[in-house]
C-alpha cells in the first residue's frame, strides 16, 4: 500500500507492505542508514526516532502506521551542514564509544530537551532508560545532554528586566 | 526479523473497525501501541491474517472523570497515565504504576487497555485495575458490554473478550468524600524489565477505619490476579501493623508464583508477602493523612 510520510523535512511516497517495519523503511526503501538495528526485539532502543517529535523504537512501528506523520531521524539533526547542539555537545563530551546507539541516544535526547530544557541528571538517566549503551559509556552521555542543554540556554537571548 | 504477511486497514470510526473484527473474527487482530504486538508479529508467535489499526480512530483517547468513574480509553498511552495530574492527585495507584512499565520508549506508544487485552500475566496494569475494582467495556457490533477486571483474564494471554469485541475503555470508580490510596510496588531486575513480582494496593478508609480495600498481583501466577482473602480481612477492620501483617500472609498465599530465570517461586512469594505490607502501610498513611477529596 502506498504511504507518504515526511522525513526530516523532505517528503517522501513509496508503495510498501502493511509489514515492512519503520527502521527497514528508513534504511532500505530512503537509504537513510543512520538508524541503527541493534537488537531487533524492542529492547535496546538503538533504533530510536522521532514520530511527530515523539521518540519511538522504529523496529517496533510499522512503516505504514507512518503515513501522513512527520519521522525525523539522526540524519536530520545536521543542521545547515554543521554538527546540531546535541550532536556537538555528544562530540566534545566523548559521548560515544562505538557510536552504535548515538543516533537513537541523540534523538531521545533531543524530545527530552525539547520538553525540559533543564534536565537534572536523574531525569536525562530516565529519559534515556530505553537506550542501552553496549559500551557502558553512561557517565559521558549524561555529560553531553547536560553540556546540549546548557549550550542551548547560554545561546539564548538574555531576558530583560521589566 | 520480518512479521509474517498481513492486511492492514486504519479505520476513521469505531463503528468500522467492528465491523472489520466481526467480518474477520479471531483471523484479526487490534493494533494500537504495538508494542506487545509487533514483537510477537515478529517472533512469529501470531500471524493474523488482518491488522486493525485503531490509532487513527476518534474519540478513543479519553482521559478524564465522568459520572463517578475515571474512563481511560483504549488509546490513552502509558506515557499519558504518567503525566496526568488527575491521577497525582486521585488515582495514586494508577500513578505509581504508569512510569514502572517498560521504558519511556514503549510508554510512548503503549496503551493502557492495549496491555489489558494483551494479558500477559506479567504486564502491570491488569493487577492495578483488578486493586481498583475497575470495569471493562467491551465493544462489538452487537452493543457493549462490561467486565469486572477481576473476571477478565481467563489465563495466559487469554481474556473474555471474545474475537469480534475490541476494549474501548476501562473503567475506574472514582474516590467518593472518602479518604483513599494506593501503591504498587514492583521488583524490576533492571530498569524496564517485565516484573520479578509486584503488588497493587488500594485502600480507601470510612470513619477511621478501611472501608474498601484492594489487592492486585503481578507476575506471580497464570493471570494477574486478585488476593481475595487478604482484600477480606481488610474490609471494614480498624488499620493495625498487625492487620496489615496478617493480610501480606494472605496475599503472599494467594500467589501461585513459578521458578524461572527471574527467580525462585519461594523468593517471588516472599516478595509478595513484603510488597504487600509495604503498599498497605503506604497506602494506608496516604488515606489517613490525605485531604478528603469531593467527587
Amino acid at each position: 500500500m502506498k504511504v507518504t510520510v515526511t522525513v526530516n523535512d523532505s517528503e517522501h511516497s513509496a508503495e510498501v507492505e502493511p509489514r515492512l517495519l519503520l527502521v527497514h523503511f528508513l534504511r532500505e526503501t530512503l537509504s537513510l542508514t543512520g538508524t541503527h538495528i541493534g537488537c531487533d526485539t524492542s529492547h535496546c532502543g538503538a533504533c530510536t526516532v522521532l514520530v511527530d517529535g515523539v521518540p519511538v523504537k522504529s523496529c517496533t512501528y510499522l512503516a505504514v502506521q507512518a503515513d501522513g506523520r512527520s519521522i525525523e531521524t539522526v540524519e536530520g539533526l545536521l543542521d545547515g551542514g554543521q554538527l546540531s547542539p546535541i550532536q556537538a555537545a555528544f562530540k566534545q563530551e566523548h559521548g560515544l564509544q562505538c557510536g552504535f546507539c548515538t543516533p537513537g541516544m541523540m534523538l531521545a535526547a533531543k524530545a527530552l530537551l525539547a520538553t525540559n530544557p533543564d534536565p537534572s541528571d536523574e531525569e536525562i538517566r530516565w529519559a534515556l532508560s530505553g537506550n542501552i549503551c553496549r559500551c557502558t559509556g553512561y557517565m559521558n552521555i549524561v555529560r553531553a545532554v547536560q553540556a546540549a542543554a546548557k549550550a542551548a540556554a547560554e545561546s539564548q537571548p538574555q531576558e530583560v528586566p521589566a | 526479523m520480518h512479521p509474517p504477511r498481513f492486511d492492514y486497514v486504519a479505520p476513521r470510526d469505531l463503528g468500522e473497525a467492528l465491523d472489520r473484527l466481526a467480518e474477520l473474527g479471531d483471523e484479526a487482530k487490534v493494533l494500537a501501541g504495538g508494542q506487545s504486538l509487533i514483537p510477537l508479529l515478529k517472533l512469529r508467535f501470531a500471524a493474523p491474517a488482518l491488522l486493525v489499526d485503531v490509532n487513527r480512530v476518534p474519540g478513543l483517547d479519553t482521559l478524564g472523570e465522568q459520572d463517578g468513574w475515571l474512563r481511560v480509553g483504549a488509546l490513552v498511552r502509558h506515557r499519558s497515565a504518567e503525566q496526568a495530574a488527575l491521577l497525582r492527585e486521585r488515582y495514586p495507584t494508577m500513578a505509581a504504576a504508569a512510569p514502572q512499565v517498560s521504558d519511556p520508549l514503549v510508554r510512548n506508544l503503549g496503551t493502557i487497555c492495549g496491555s489489558l487485552a494483551h494479558a500477559d500475566p506479567s504486564g502491570d496494569w491488569g493487577a492495578v485495575m483488578i486493586a481498583l475494582g475497575a470495569q471493562l467495556v467491551a465493544s462489538s457490533r452487537d452493543g457493549e458490554r462490561s467486565i469486572a477486571a477481576r473476571d477478565f483474564f481467563a489465563g495466559p494471554f487469554e481474556t473474555a473478550l471474545r474475537p469480534d469485541e475490541l476494549l474501548v475503555e476501562a473503567q475506574v470508580p472514582a474516590p467518593a468524600t472518602r479518604r483513599s490510596g494506593g501503591a504498587y510496588l514492583k521488583l524490576e531486575r533492571k530498569v524496564g524489565d517485565f516484573a520479578t513480582a509486584a503488588v497493587a494496593v488500594h485502600l480507601a478508609f470510612s470513619n477511621g477505619h478501611i472501608g474498601t480495600a484492594g489487592i492486585g498481583l503481578t507476575a506471580v501466577g497464570p493471570t494477574n490476579l486478585a488476593a481475595t482473602e487478604a482484600e477480606a480481612v481488610l474490609t471494614d477492620a480498624e488499620p493495625s501493623d498487625e492487620l496489615f501483617r496478617e493480610a501480606a500472609e494472605l496475599a503472599a498465599r494467594a500467589a501461585q508464583p513459578s521458578d524461572d530465570q527471574r527467580g525462585p517461586a519461594a523468593y517471588k512469594r516472599n516478595v509478595v508477602r513484603v510488597f504487600t505490607e509495604r503498599g498497605l502501610r503506604a497506602a494506608a498513611a496516604m488515606a489517613q493523612g490525605a485531604e478528603v477529596h469531593e467527587a
